[in-house]
């Protein structure tokens, strides 16, 4: 093992940067395959010039019982476009092919995931690239208790949620079966925009910080530069999904999609890495 | 008896809390709840109440006879669900839960229905309490089961539309769990079979047992033994478990499930039978047996019969089957609808469409048993919500004096 190895994920690598800078971390979330796989090759470069730290990719199912109507939309538009997991991994080693360096977290609910083989699709998706697997179903209890679920390939980080009801003894479980980064959950509901943001994150965040070193980011619900400066402030990172999603179904036909998420995306980037 | 599952919801490498983590704490609280009400006797003697005087237990045990003489073989019994208040199995399991809501202090109740049965039976049960009821339902299932649509407007409920996908049962619970992830705090959720996540396939069992602790004893009492073999319809299966429960020890007792074959099971036919062709995975909280494409998507089902058309099937099934414990076979929509006729006619005893599944089987298998043979069945439902789907379907619309809903 190289002296290095610990920071060789993309991850690891661009919170130490973040935090050498004193900035917050931008994360986007984007649905793969929508409106079609090759167009989720030019929104990821695109994004990574306005200056996103983290591409979370979503891998579609026909099933998303977490996601609100915005993502339901997209992965439904993804199953439409013939996207699959090998597709999607595929993507993923030609964006990396091609130099995309930002880090990859892909997205996604067990079904796929369980019949692809979990062993086999973590090892496959660390193969071409992929930095971090967040499943919304495979809570780390259930990870713990289904011998085919336990194993995983080192290099690869696995990000688990933490919710507005998850009680303090098991915010510490889930933080320490946490890889890469805590992702905290900052509304009850399932994924889409909202008016503000928790006026309670502060307090939430410390909870967390209070048994965990890892960085922790922040999703749900965030639409504007306003709301990602403010929700950035008690975290490391902030996450933005369903109004980036939101748009590429709107332009997702016109063939300048790219272009379009990309002026969407810098403000709220540039928000959260202003004078922190 | 049998002590699954265990304190996590496993049934063997079946079941589970696969779920967002908002749910997960929301879950465990209302599985230690129910933990606490089971032992708790003003708990169950309420319930024994309310299924006593309010839903109309205990169902009678009804001997088949003209059924038996024509089938030719083996005695039939029919365990009468279909007599209970809202006409199906289904009340048992709503009660039971909404007395958990009101220990829990939850005064909104959600609920998901496919054929309807499991929505009436909850919306009766909140009119009853004076609770909210918000009942999700594919917009396929509101047309094909406009009369329970009907039926649980009438009590107060708001019915709630669901287009995605088939717009059937599992698109149904989908949008049911997204309102519970986003009221989870005020908001309790009466699902309707024994699948999903942990603690709600263990709880619809045990509100369900009664079935099958009541066949039991009315069966030693009429004829002095045990059936030989036990038959029902299986979508997320709760009438079934409820039914073989408390036989689960009786080894001589055979049980079979029947499940949805639509069209056939064969390649390119449309059918909801998770034991035929489907694969293991996880969906909407549970790993058990599901039908899905190579890719991991759900695929799209098939019934006549709403009530059993669903993608998964509950978790404790796939353990009976997997332990050769239970049998799972399949009827297609035509054997059913024959069936359907087959009882009504020779009985007086309309059947729901999925019970005629179960009926559709004992037809096939009654005449190749011994006439001191005892077959029974759980009788799951009555078809009064299916008259007007039956009716389009054979073209006889206009000779049937039904009102229009």
């Amino acid at each position: 093992m190289s002296p290095n190895a610990a920071s060789a994920n993309r991850i690891d690598r661009a919170f130490t940067r973040l935090r050498a800078e004193g900035t917050k971390g931008f994360i986007a979330y984007i649905a793969a395959g929508d409106p079609d796989l090759e167009q989720t090759r030019h929104i990821a470069f695109a994004l990574e010039a306005v200056g996103v730290d983290i591409l979370e990719l979503g891998v579609p199912f026909s099933d998303p019982l977490a996601d609100g109507s915005v993502n339901q939309a997209a992965a439904i538009r993804a199953l439409e476009s013939g996207t699959t997991v090998p597709g999607v991994l595929a993507c993923v080693r030609a964006m990396r092919a091609e130099g995309l360096g930002i880090a990859i977290v892909l997205y996604t609910y067990l079904n796929p995931i369980y019949l692809y083989g979990f062993d086999r699709f973590l090892a496959d998706a660390h193969a071409a690239g992929v930095d971090g697997v967040l499943v919304l179903d495979l809570p780390p209890d259930e990870a713990g208790r289904n011998e085919e679920l336990r194993r995983r390939p080192a290099g690869l980080k696995m990000i688990r949620l933490i919710a507005p009801t998850t009680p303090p003894e098991r915010i510490a479980l889930i933080a320490k079966a946490a890889e890469g980064f805590v992702y905290f959950v900052s509304r009850e509901g399932v994924t889409g925009e909202q008016a503000s943001v928790s006026i309670s994150l502060a307090e939430q965040a410390a909870a967390i910080r209070a048994v965990t070193d890892l960085p922790l980011a922040v999703g749900f619900g965030i639409s504007t530069p306003e709301q990602a400066r403010e929700a950035a402030g008690p975290v490391d990172a902030v996450v933005v999904g369903s109004a980036i999603v939101r748009r590429i179904g709107e332009h997702g036909a016109s063939g300048e999609v790219a272009r379009r998420v990309a002026e969407f995306v810098r403000p709220l980037v540039d928000a959260v890495k202003k004078d922190f | 008896m049998q002590t699954l599952p265990d304190a996590h919801g496993y049934f063997g490498p079946y079941g589970g809390m696969f779920v967002p983590e908002t749910l997960m704490t929301p879950l465990r609280d209302l599985a230690d709840e129910y933990e606490r009400a089971k032992r708790d006797p003003q708990f169950q003697a309420d319930l024994a109440n309310l299924l006593g005087d309010f839903a109309g237990r205990p169902t009678p045990l009804y001997f088949a006879e003209r059924l038996t003489a024509k089938l030719g073989g083996a005695k039939i019994y029919l365990k009468r669900e279909d007599l209970l208040h809202t006409g199906a199995h289904k009340i048992n399991n709503a009660l039971g839960q909404i007395l958990l809501a009101q220990r829990m202090g939850k005064k909104r109740i959600i609920a998901e229905t496919g054929a309807g049965q499991h929505g009436v039976a909850t919306a009766t049960a909140a009119a009853r309490f004076g609770c909210e009821c918000v009942v999700y339902m594919g917009k396929v299932d509101m047309e094909r089961q406009a009369l329970n649509v009907a039926r649980m407007r009438f009590l107060g409920a708001t019915v709630v539309p669901v287009t995605a996908g088939a717009a059937t049962l599992k698109e149904a619970i989908n949008e049911a769990m997204r309102d519970w992830v986003t009221n989870v705090r005020t908001t309790f959720y009466i699902l309707g079979s024994a699948l999903g996540s942990h603690p709600y396939p263990m709880m619809v069992r045990d509100f369900h047992r009664v079935i099958g602790d009541e066949a039991r004893r009315q069966m030693l009492a009429r004829e002095g033994r045990l059936p030989h073999l036990l038959i029902a319809c299986v979508g997320g299966g709760s009438n079934a478990i409820g039914l073989f429960y408390p036989f689960l020890d009786d080894e001589a007792v055979r049980m079979v499930g029947v499940e949805a074959g639509g069209e056939g099971v064969g390649v390119g036919q449309k059918h909801a039978a998770r034991f035929q062709g489907g694969r293991l995975g996880v969906l909407q909280g549970t790993k058990t047996f599901l039908l899905a494409d190579e890719d991991g998507q759900i695929q799209l089902t098939h019934s006549i019969s709403a009530g059993l058309d669903y993608a998964a099937v509950g978790p404790e099934h796939s353990l009976l089957r997997d332990q050769g414990r239970a049998d799972y076979v399949h009827a297609t929509d035509d054997e059913a609808l024959s069936a359907f006729h087959l009882l009504s006619e020779t009985e007086g005893i309309i059947p729901a469409l999925e019970t005629a599944h179960a009926i559709a089987y004992a037809v096939r298998v009654a005449p190749t048993m011994r006439p001191e043979e005892i077959i029974l069945v759980n009788l799951s439902g009555r078809g009064d919500k299916d008259v007007q789907q039956v009716a389009d379907r054979e073209d006889m619309l206009e000779s049937v004096a039904t009102p229009k809903i």
